[in-house]
């Protein structure tokens, strides 16, 4: 038994070895200086301006680069930052004239050209830029980017220099919000760097704002640092942030709990209940410029015939939005009232109340409704959504259980999953809906015609449910054809009453941002695009 | 023996062309990727079109196929979406993915085989039933829930590790995911061993060995311990491979960033040169590791001859 005696002894002599080297391992932990660590997905798309089309390459455009305006992160109004004035007197020929004393971080000024460059980059067929469209308005797009076959042009006719510090735009047609989308990512200047050595460029982006990138290590940490060269008015009050690759919200909701990590922008579904109390008032949630809609595919005559919209309403009516957002999505999500968000405020063109009784849960009038509009098509309906990401199912099939005790049966709504993410939008994009489906919009820039115009306005880019109404249409273009923005907006605002009437998408509700950061962090907070407000965050 | 490797190498060339096809296959299956690259908001064809003909997508499946592999006998595993290219992201992520297998095999070996060696001599005493207990419990629970429980309770709770592996991912870090990665393994290894132990204990050679006068100790080592391993080593060496491909639940949970951190974001983008990629050289690594725990079976047990 001797043998078996000396085995123990060496296992318990492993195991102490084991837990004695896991202590070792506690480094690594956050670094004592002003340098914030946050939690970061890898970005999809290489970093560059007109390619950066998500929320994580959009956290380091937001850092590395200012452009023409930039949105207010607390109101979202856009405001000048490089631009000093941009003049129009018909809405569609603009005199864009620039500041002087901006630097790129390589000390190369930036002036008109740095723009103009960027933007005829962006939009060039063969670039292969995912954020292309975002030039469609200026003149000659359809040159530089053809529906089909190759460009006869290389830069857009519509962009002209004058000066150093002054441009002209001519757009193909009126729009009078048309500055107020430039604090887009899309719409940032380049160094000649960009151009001249795109490969090393991409490896380290230069842009002009208040960070700089120290290092990046694709897939796993990208290293920005204050820049102290930074001239504009919103300096960096923190040394730097690391942001860190994560791919499970659950694993960096762990960390911040360890104190590993100081900023987390996605708390993950499951740990919503118990987030509260895990951070107290570390925790922020807050409206976000994000609206779920179930879009119904109106070329199909099931859904959108003659006399279907009392369906369409009915349907609505059906969804018990307070029990669902407070249930399941404990208060991340608000109940919509209208097709726009709140974080436009009354002043850009939020207005409560615009759907009216059609988005207020009445199981006796949804009931009559529907049977009005002559009932669902074949006494059933299947809500189509993608089941790879976001938790999907939940909200679906509690939409479905509230429609099916509306209707007093069990079996009338069933959810639909589709695999991928890229084989639901296919589906979409080839007409293959046959009933109604999970459809999300993410503003690109706090403006009632980002909601409204992209998603209703006749074979618009991102109208998936193919609604078209001449009414509609007409007012969205006296809309932009406004000088005013006060008026542009109250047409804006008269062309969403069709949609209440018309229901062609229902509004499910607003999506708020919600983040967690470590006891070391103030002054955080998330702009309208839900994304940290990265160079207001202050370290102890 | 040279002949016999000879073949094994070329029965692995139509296993290598059959699986990186089926893989090809499946994730060509999932559908078009560029849709999903656009978000929420619909491509804009044109531009679609355009990185549809840069990634092959618009030929049909079996020029795809043909490409890939052409490109892959030149040393190019393309390139994925984020502009990187393959080969660089495996550059990365390999080494990280070998030095977490590493651990946890060094880890499955010893406490596997020790454990399974004392429950194997005290056969049928309670610390043989609580081994056994205990390597069920552990067999039965899923690596995602020890996973996320360990990282809880060592990380959080008691503050002795840090939950997740720094990019460098050195040694130490690599500690508890590697315990985690290797738990269910490390039951097999103790049951095996135990089992194996057992069973040769009665055999003739070990009674005429202790007949013979021999220590205890030159017993058990010398005679039963090596041939008892035997089974216990061709479940190590197969297992490289699994513990490799395995990784993706425990790299995720505690941020690792290899081999699973790649197919994971590989197969959610539906990137198939990353995924095929990397599970091409995972293939050849099971290969492998299987052409030499083949090898090694001749090393331990002289009985065993390779024509």
């Amino acid at each position: 038994m001797r043998g078996a005696t000396r085995a123990k002894w060496a296992v318990c002599a492993i195991a102490v070895a084991l837990a004695a080297a896991a202590c070792g391992g506690g480094g690594g932990g956050t670094e004592s200086s002003g340098v914030v660590s946050a939690s970061w997905g890898d970005p999809q798309n290489p970093l560059e301006p007109a390619n950066t089309n998500e929320v994580q390459g959009g956290k380091v455009m937001e850092m590395l680069f200012r452009g023409l305006k930039r949105y207010n992160p607390k109101t979202g109004a856009a405001e000048n930052v490089i631009a000093d004035r941009i003049e129009t007197k018909d809405s569609q020929h603009f005199t864009v004239t620039l500041k002087g004393g901006w630097n790129f971080s390589n000390g190369q000024p930036v002036t008109a050209k740095s723009f103009v460059d960027a933007w005829n980059y962006g939009a060039l067929l063969t670039n292969k830029q995912k954020n292309a469209s975002f030039f469609q308005y200026i003149d000659g797009f359809d040159k530089v980017h053809p529906a089909s076959g190759t460009p006869t042009a290389k830069t857009l006719s519509g962009l002209a220099v004058k000066d150093d510090k002054t441009f002209t735009v001519t757009l193909n047609q009126k729009f009078s919000s048309w500055p107020d989308t430039l604090g887009y990512a899309a719409f940032m200047p380049l160094p000649k760097a960009f151009f001249t050595d795109h490969a090393a460029y991409l490896k380290k982006p230069i842009g002009d704002g208040p960070y700089t990138i120290e290092s990046y290590t694709k897939g796993s940490v990208m290293k920005m640092r204050k820049w102290d060269g930074y001239k504009g008015p919103d300096a960096a009050r923190n040394d730097g942030i690391d942001l860190r690759v994560y791919t499970d919200n659950n694993t960096s909701y762990t960390d911040l709990q360890a104190g590993n990590l100081d900023l987390v922008d996605d708390i993950p579904a499951a740990q919503l209940k118990n987030v509260k109390r895990d951070l107290g008032n570390r925790y922020i949630n807050q409206p976000a410029g994000i609206i779920q809609t179930l879009t119904f595919p109106m070329y199909d005559n099931n859904w959108g015939g003659t006399g279907k919209a009392k369906l369409r309403q009915g349907i609505s009516m059906a969804i018990n939005r307070d029990q669902i957002t407070k249930e399941i999505f404990q208060k991340t999500r608000t109940p919509a009232t209208d097709w726009t968000s709140p974080v436009l405020g009354e002043k850009g063109g939020y207005q409560a109340g615009v759907c009216g009784a059609a988005c207020e849960y009445d199981p006796k009038e949804a009931k009559k409704l529907i049977q009005e509009g002559g009932g669902l098509p074949g006494g059933k309906m299947a809500l189509a959504y993608n089941a790879d990401t976001g938790s999907h199912k939940d909200w679906i099939d509690a939409i479905c259980n509230s429609i099916n005790n509306t209707l007093g049966t069990d079996s009338a709504c069933v959810g639909a999953p589709v695999g991928t993410f890229a084989d639901f939008r296919n589906k979409i994009a080839a007409k293959q809906m046959t009933g109604p489906f999970r459809a999300g919009w993410q503003m690109d820039y706090p403006l009632i015609q980002n909601f409204l115009q992209p998603l209703y306005y006749t074979n618009a880019a991102s109208n998936d449910g193919k609604f078209s109404n001449a009414e509609f249409d007409r007012l969205v273009n006296e809309a932009n054809a406004q000088t005013s923005t006060h008026e542009g907006v109250a047409k804006f605002q008269e062309a969403e009453k069709i949609l209440a009437q018309q229901m062609p998408a229902i509004p499910l509700w607003y999506q708020n941002g919600s983040a967690g950061y470590s006891p070391r962090l103030s002054n955080v907070a998330l702009n309208p695009f839900s994304v940290p407000v990265f160079n207001e965050i202050k370290v102890q | 023996m040279g002949r016999y490797v000879i073949r094994r190498l070329l029965q692995m060339i139509p296993v290598f062309i059959g699986s990186t096809f089926l893989i090809f296959f499946m994730v060509y299956a999932l559908g078009d990727p560029v849709a999903a690259l656009f978000g929420d908001r619909a491509p804009d064809p044109a531009t679609a079109a355009r990185i549809r003909a840069d990634l092959y997508l618009d030929q049909p499946l079996y020029k795809q196929y043909l490409h890939y592999m052409g490109q892959i006998f030149q040393g190019n595993f393309g390139t994925a979406f984020n502009g990187q290219s393959v080969t660089e992201l495996m550059k990365d992520a390999f080494p990280v993915t070998v030095r977490l297998t590493l651990v946890a095999i060094v880890i499955e070996m010893i406490v596997g085989i020790v454990l399974g060696v004392f429950s194997g001599l005290r056969r049928g005493r309670s610390v043989d039933t609580s081994v056994l207990l205990l390597t069920l419990i552990v067999v039965s629970i899923p690596t995602f829930v020890s996973g996320y429980v360990l990282q809880f309770l060592f990380g959080v709770q008691w503050g002795w590790a840090a939950p997740t592996v720094s990019p460098e991912a050195p040694l130490n870090e690599l500690l508890l995911p590697g315990l985690v990665l290797a738990l269910v393994s490390l039951a097999y290894v103790t049951r095996l061993t135990r089992t194996s132990l057992a069973e040769n204990a009665r055999a003739d050679y070990v009674r005429t060995a202790v007949a013979k006068g021999l220590p205890r100790r030159r017993v058990i080592t010398r005679h039963l311990l090596r041939n008892s391993l035997i089974p216990v080593v061709t479940f190590i060496g197969t297992d490289i491979g699994a513990l490799m491909g395995g990784a993706i639940v425990t790299e995720r949970i505690f941020n690792i960033h290899g081999v699973g951190f790649q197919l994971y974001q590989g197969i959610l983008r539906q990137n198939s040169p990353t995924v095929v990629g990397f599970v091409t050289i995972l293939v050849l690594v099971f290969l492998i590791a299987n052409l030499l725990v083949d090898l090694l079976y001749a090393v331990l047990d002289p009985r065993i001859r390779y024509a």
